[in-house]
């Protein structure tokens, strides 16, 4: 238990990596790597792809990405109906890292650019929810 | 390789909010192409039934389906890979047919999305992606293709009107398309910003706009094959079955590659799919491709070989694809005009290059004849996708 607190509004309720939830509300976003082939993967998984192993551990993202591309939804689907308009992108961290979040709230339209600098940060909604966004470095 | 062919074709008409359930609409679909092909239930070995689940609340549609049109005892199933569900079906029915297992196959899509709002049907097209990771931001199809078209606007110089260009061509097929559910006109004052009366320029999921969207509906599409011996007995224009591909790619966007480069499961099943036919994108007559947002079929054309990676927007730009063009695609209106049953939406593609391939297309005919036409049906953002080649 504990990943329904995860997101705007989570689907999943159990997974062995609830503990990303903990560590986001210790201010940590975190992916996992193998210890035994030594990759790594975010979101993070309890199991490695690559040599099958089940031995990972957490590892902490890198701050500094490039915005690679981005969205603005005007309309949402069933259950996030009070949320539009918002933005969601993929930040590329190089290394074959990447991440999918919302962008902070509230950042100006034509600041928001292909290519940008940005950093990734967690979040606390008021009813609880913990997630994570990207924001402007 | 003249092994497996089509012998038989049918589909609805596309419509919103169909006046009959899923056994309904699937007859409709069943009994086309069982008069298409001039034989009887008894001449039919087995059946596959496809579409994508949680719209109607049938669970296993499979067996009663097959109840319903007639088609027990003999064995049946169901296939699923969401949008691309019923050309997976075709691949399944080959597959079946090629192993000797069975003679003739029937394959059936079929997809009634107006039993629920379009906001859940968003909420369920969410969650053909990545529900643990992805969903919780408020993810929805338009959403992710949006990012696509987003990294090909800064990378390649694509821009809305390119967009615009693929929903007008669409528009004007639809118009004579007459299984389709946008008939109505498009013309670029449609999609002018910041003008209420355009019902085209509506942002959804920026930059993607209204009308860069496909329109939902209800609808079934069946495909009959038949191994070599019974399509030359029973069939007096078999389309053969020439080339298959199919990929998968990772379902979350951060292990995706880049952007720009457009979904890479287009490419990986073109690749299979002409190898296995001996032909290369050049031969192509005729195509009808996954045309869900406008972004997506430039991003097709690149795929399947028709443009250069980035230069997608060319063939927009030329009309290229235009009936009277180098390389016609989606000449019966696409997912855009035509309407998108999910489940329904590949046998209707494999349908219309049927018809194209028979000379029977009617006013959506392409001149010339042609003798190779192909389908490319993606399933998700890119989750999977498949590519079938067909020749006379």
């Amino acid at each position: 238990m504990g990943f329904e607190k995860f997101g705007r509004r989570s689907f999943t309720a159990m997974t062995k990596m609830s503990k990303f939830v903990d560590l986001l509300a210790e201010g940590k976003i975190e992916g996992t790597v193998c210890k035994d082939c030594g990759a790594k993967y975010f979101p993070p998984r309890a199991d490695c792809a690559k040599c099958f192993s089940k031995n990972m551990d957490w590892f902490e993202m890198p701050k500094k990405g490039k915005l690679e591309t981005f969205t603005t939804a005007q309309y949402a689907p069933f259950g996030f109906e009070g949320d539009p308009p918002y933005t969601m992108g993929v930040v590329n961290f190089g290394g074959g890292l990447k991440l999918f979040a919302r962008l902070q709230k509230g950042l100006p339209a034509e600041e928001v650019k292909v290519d940008m600098d940005v950093t990734i940060r967690p979040l606390k909604y008021d009813d609880g929810q913990i997630s994570f966004e990207i924001t402007k470095a | 390789m003249k092994e497996v062919a089509i012998i038989g074709v049918g589909q609805t008409s596309f419509v919103r909010g169909y006046e009959g359930s899923i056994r309904e609409l699937a007859f409709d679909a069943f009994r086309e192409a069982m008069k298409d092909a001039g034989i009887t239930q008894k001449d039919v070995d087995a059946s596959v039934f496809c579409s994508a689940p949680e719209y109607d609340k049938q669970r296993s549609p499979a067996g009663v389906l097959a109840e319903y049109l007639g088609l027990i005892p003999q064995p049946t199933f169901y296939v699923e890979t969401v949008c691309s569900s019923s050309s997976t079906g075709l691949k399944v029915g080959y597959s079946m047919i090629k192993s000797g297992l069975h003679d003739v196959v029937v394959v059936l899509g079929f997809q009634k999305m107006s039993e629920i709002t379009s906001a859940e049907s968003q909420e369920r097209m969410g969650r053909g992606a990545d529900i643990q990771w992805e969903a919780p931001f408020g993810t929805m199809m338009p959403a992710y293709y949006a990012l696509y078209a987003q990294a090909y606007m800064a990378k390649h110089g694509l821009t809305h009107d390119d967009l615009m260009g693929v929903r007008l061509k669409s528009a004007t097929y639809g118009a004579i398309n007459d299984r389709a559910v946008y008939r109505k006109p498009v013309k670029a004052e449609d999609f002018k910003q910041g003008d209420p009366e355009a019902k085209m320029a509506g942002p959804v999921a920026w930059p993607l706009r209204v009308g860069d969207c496909c329109a939902n509906a209800d609808g079934g599409s069946c495909v009959i094959l038949a191994n070599a011996e019974k399509a030359k007995r029973l069939s007096k224009k078999p389309v053969w079955v020439l080339g298959i591909g199919a990929a998968s790619e990772a379902v979350n966007m951060a292990a995706r590659p880049d952007f720009s480069k457009g979904l890479s499961v287009g490419y990986a099943a073109a690749a299979q799919a002409y190898k296995m036919a001996g032909i290369t994108a050049k031969d192509v007559k005729v195509a009808e491709v996954h045309d869900c947002f406008t972004i997506a079929e430039i991003m097709a054309y690149e795929g399947l070989g028709f443009a250069k990676p980035g230069e997608g927007k060319l063939l927009v730009r030329e009309k290229a694809t235009y009936k009277e063009g180098r390389i016609p695609v989606n000449v019966d209106g696409g997912l855009l005009s035509k309407g998108h049953p999910i489940g329904a939406t590949g046998g209707s593609q494999i349908r219309t290059i049927v018809l194209q391939l028979r000379g029977e297309a009617g006013p959506m005919q392409v001149a010339g004849e042609p003798d190779i036409g192909l389908v490319h049906n993606i399933g998700g953002v890119g989750l999977y996708g498949n590519v079938t080649i067909f020749g006379r």
